[in-house]
């Protein structure tokens, strides 16, 4: 038996060290990876609750969270690509003009 | 039970701020697969097998792949010098450090409140189950996510696309006709 809000803690924790590196980190892939790590975080809240009440609804959701998170991923690692071409650098303080 | 989940959150805990120090992206990404496999894990516990399962395939699998394969195709491992983010790191700090205070005064506000979890019974949340609930409740939005997906393919695609390509393809043509002319 395990206490709820030890999950909540957990996910609350990595949630907070995601945005931490969304915060503080200049290299734009790690900024993904920290997005990544929060949309994680948040699943394991969506599961803890799924497994409380006991219904699984909320594995559909995580499910649907998981397909988007991909889809954007997709999305972003091809801007990714394309703003290098342009500036030849990664850098999150280069980025500074709509128009490269 | 309890002792599973505190190695397994402190495994979390440990591969996500190691992702967020170490310089090198590609050790980034190494620690993140790590850390979706001990969620997965967690997932497995709380009786949530198909999307621990998709976790691993979904994110460790080919969305850490694809981060990697940015980052070798870019050779954006290292940036080159410091990370010298000057009054932003002072003013984000202490921000975080409010709102991690906010989750933990609530957490422990409600604690001991909210429920206890323990192993599910065998079965429980099996993928039949999962589908079922997919294809009948969640059909509607099952499809938006194909949507969803499609035209994520067909965006990446078109900003991946240059205009080189479409160069190179009339290089080809032209070639395909010199050939045929004489």
């Amino acid at each position: 038996m395990i206490p709820v809000e030890y999950y909540l803690a957990l996910s609350a924790t990595l949630f907070s060290l995601g945005i931490l590196g969304v915060l503080l980190r200049r290299n734009a892939l790690v900024v993904f990876m920290s997005l990544e790590l929060m949309f994680n975080a948040g699943n394991l809240a969506f599961i803890t609750y799924a497994r409380m009440f006991g219904t699984i609804s909320a594995q559909v959701v995580v499910f649907f969270v998981m397909t988007v998170a991909a889809a954007e991923v997709a999305i972003g690692l091809a801007l990714m690509v394309e703003i290098f071409r342009t500036k030849h650098s990664i850098d999150l303080d280069q980025m500074n003009t709509l128009k490269g | 039970m309890l002792i599973v989940f505190f190695v397994l959150a402190f495994v979390a805990v440990g591969t996500a701020i190691s992702m967020l120090v170490t310089r090198n992206a590609i050790y980034s990404a190494i620690f993140l697969v790590l850390n979706f496999g001990t969620v997965a894990i967690l997932y497995l516990i709380l009786g949530a097998p198909f999307i621990a399962l998709s976790q691993i395939t979904v994110y460790a699998g080919s969305v850490v792949v694809l981060f990697l394969f940015v980052i070798m195709l870019l050779g954006a491992e290292r940036l080159p010098g410091g990370e010298p983010l000057k009054w932003q790191r002072f003013l984000a700090i202490p921000l975080i450090l409010v709102l991690a205070l906010d989750f933990g005064i609530n957490i422990a506000r409600e604690g001991g409140k909210i429920g206890m979890v323990d192993v599910p019974p065998a079965g429980y949340g099996a993928p039949v189950d999962v589908g079922k609930v997919l294809f009948t409740q969640y059909a509607l939005p099952f499809e938006v996510t194909a949507i969803i997906l499609l035209s994520a393919v067909v965006g990446a695609i078109m900003l991946a696309k240059t205009d080189k390509a479409g160069r190179r393809r009339d290089l080809y043509k032209r070639e395909q006709q010199q050939e045929k002319t004489p």
